[in-house]
């Protein structure tokens, strides 16, 4: 977020020097920049007279060339000075991205860095794992005993899990599933908080399709290894159908099965950058009320309406952060349940 | 486009992203899963199972406690009940005591009158016996003395005298 | 096309925002009757709601989509 407001300040300048810039578009395009991947950490840049100063956080690239076989590991801060690239590569400071000195796209390469999606993951990978491995010694430690400190303000939330999510979901089978459900729910809660908090992130890592993707392919995986003979009969031949409404619900039925883990990718995906878009869009109300700079009035103005809708629409995300962890992890012990779930209605009408 | 934009490009997953958030991801399942997770939640539910056995182990001994008090109402009900037994026997017994020592010494102080009359009625009439021969000795010297000569001492006259004496009555 | 992918968009909140208001009203009636059956009806709410969410969002991705 700080990175979209210093960028609008750069256009400030910019929107005096060339006043028929389309502002909407200005705006839609940062806000997009911001939401996708990058392979900096930006934070501000700073118009120095004619010079542009970038202040971002460097991060590894991992850069595989198609044609040439060469990998390139470096800090991209190696592309920062040069304009001409580093080992063929360089920095498109619009996107934050690498791209190929030559050709000015990423088609020419596989890109392996950690970029800022990847570093946020790491990050609250750290946490996490710090957070439960510490809560794991108090566990080990006092035995039997009322939670102390850390552990207490996780104990509920690992309750709530087991007791609403796994238990009634999932039945008699629930300890086997329960480590992946409470890992992928703190594991979309930590990436969703980061992603709200300023200056280090207002990094989009969940909202990234690429994250729900995996996390869904989990589910997806889980769900369908896990189905037992009712699951796969219910798929392939309803029963109590007859033959011929078979050729039509057995499609469905397979459809269903891609469809029901690819609805929890595009749920998690577009929640969060939804909130984001949402976040930067009324940030640049003020930039689009301030006509990018040009009017102070207007840009006053702005912040008024921006700064109460902002704190209101910041405390959503923050309760959203949650919900959405929830909603994934609920839907998944739904269907995981549903697909382990003994049919006993269906043997007995047969 | 939108305004300059390519939404598709939000949409299309990217391989470096997928590789990284695969590989995190796993080895947080694995290992935080694994090595964290699973001795917290069976922790959780050990703690729990000691949470209710404890509370039923409560229960028990509440129920155990009051089914002493009832047990130690009872025997302090016994108790009272045989103390009073004891008591009212050992009235009992005292009466019956008392009353036999009563008669006891009613019957020795009986006897002991009965043998000290019968001991007066002896001695009384020893004495008796003594005062009339004393009476008849008396009695003999002086008609002796008085009739001196004239009577001897043939056996009717003595015989005489002796029917005199008893004739005196002493009392 | 761009105004009609807006459209599509507008269309698919429009239709969440119904959905989630029908689901969030019933679940207030019913927690008002039963308050008792709170935490099942809050459960049942949220899982109705991210079903309709669901659908919003596939809806205006592929207004997105179509936009291209």
């Amino acid at each position: 977020m700080m990175s979209f407001v210093s960028k609008a300040n750069t256009e400030i300048v910019k929107g005096n020097e060339d006043k028929k810039e389309d502002v909407a578009s200005e705006v839609v395009e940062h806000i997009m920049n911001h939401v996708a991947d990058a392979n900096e950490n930006h934070i501000a840049t700073i118009k120095d007279g004619e010079q542009e100063k970038h202040i971002s956080l460097p991060l590894p690239c991992i850069l595989y060339n198609k044609t040439t076989g060469k990998l390139s590991v470096f800090l991209s801060s190696k592309l920062h000075h040069s304009e001409e690239g580093y080992e063929g590569y360089k920095m498109d400071h619009h996107t934050s991205r690498v791209v190929d000195a030559v050709t000015g796209t990423r088609d020419t390469f596989y890109d392996f860095s950690i970029t800022k999606n990847v570093f946020n993951m790491l990050l609250g990978f750290l946490i996490l794992t710090v957070i439960f491995f510490v809560i794991k010694v108090s566990y080990v430690k006092n035995v039997g005993k009322a939670p102390k400190g850390i552990q207490s303000f996780f104990e509920p939330i690992i309750q709530f899990l087991i007791d609403e999510v796994a238990k009634p979901n999932l039945g008699t089978q629930y300890e086997k599933f329960l480590p992946y459900l409470i890992c992928v729910f703190f594991f979309i809660l930590i990436n969703n908080l980061l992603g709200l908090v300023p200056f280090i992130g207002g990094i989009n890592s969940s909202g990234n399709i690429s994250f729900t993707l995996v996390l869904a392919m989990c589910s997806l995986l889980l769900i369908n290894l896990n189905g037992n003979k009712h699951y796969w009969q219910h798929i392939f031949a309803m029963p109590g159908v007859p033959k011929w409404v078979l050729i039509i619900l057995t499609p469905i039925e397979l459809l269903g099965v891609i469809l029901k883990p690819a609805v929890l990718m595009l749920r998690l995906f577009g929640n969060i950058t939804g909130g984001h878009i949402a976040v930067l869009a009324i940030v640049s109300l003020i930039f689009i009320m301030g006509k990018m700079g040009t009017t102070i009035g207007g840009a006053t103005a702005g912040g008024a309406i921006a700064i109460p809708i902002l704190l209101f629409v910041n405390a959503m995300e923050l309760f959203v952060a949650f919900l959405q962890a929830y909603v994934f992890t609920l839907l998944t012990a739904i269907f995981i349940g549903a697909a382990i779930e003994d049919h006993h209605h269906a043997e007995e009408k047969h | 486009m939108l305004l300059g934009f390519d939404p598709m490009s939000l949409l299309t997953p990217d391989l470096g992203l997928v590789f990284w958030t695969t590989l995190v991801f796993l080895t947080f399942w694995l290992l935080v899963g694994k090595f964290a997770i699973k001795p917290i939640t069976k922790a959780i539910k050990d703690r729990e199972h000691t949470i209710s056995d404890a509370l039923s182990a409560a229960e028990n001994a509440k129920q155990e406690v009051q089914q002493m008090q009832s047990n130690n109402a009872s025997l302090l009900k016994e108790a009272r009940e045989e103390s009073a037994k004891i008591l009212k026997e050992a009235k009992e017994l005292k009466d019956s005591i008392v009353t036999e020592a009563h008669n006891s010494a009613k019957d020795e102080a009986a006897k002991i009158v009965a043998s000290a009359k019968i001991e007066i009625d002896a001695q009384k009439k020893a004495a008796l016996a003594e005062v009339k021969n004393e009476v008849s000795k008396l009695s003999l010297e002086i008609a002796q003395k008085v009739i001196g000569k004239e009577l001897d001492s043939s056996k009717e006259h003595q015989s005489y005298i002796n029917s005199l004496v008893e004739k005196i009555n002493v009392n | 096309m761009t105004g009609l992918a807006a459209i599509g968009a507008g269309l698919a909140a429009i239709a969440a925002g119904l959905g989630i208001g029908l689901v969030g009203s019933n679940a207030v009636q019913g927690i008002a009757r039963q308050p008792e059956a709170t935490n099942e009806i809050r459960g049942a709410m949220i899982l109705a709601a991210a079903l309709i969410e669901g659908a919003a969002i596939i809806g205006m991705i592929l207004s997105f989509l179509m936009n291209k």
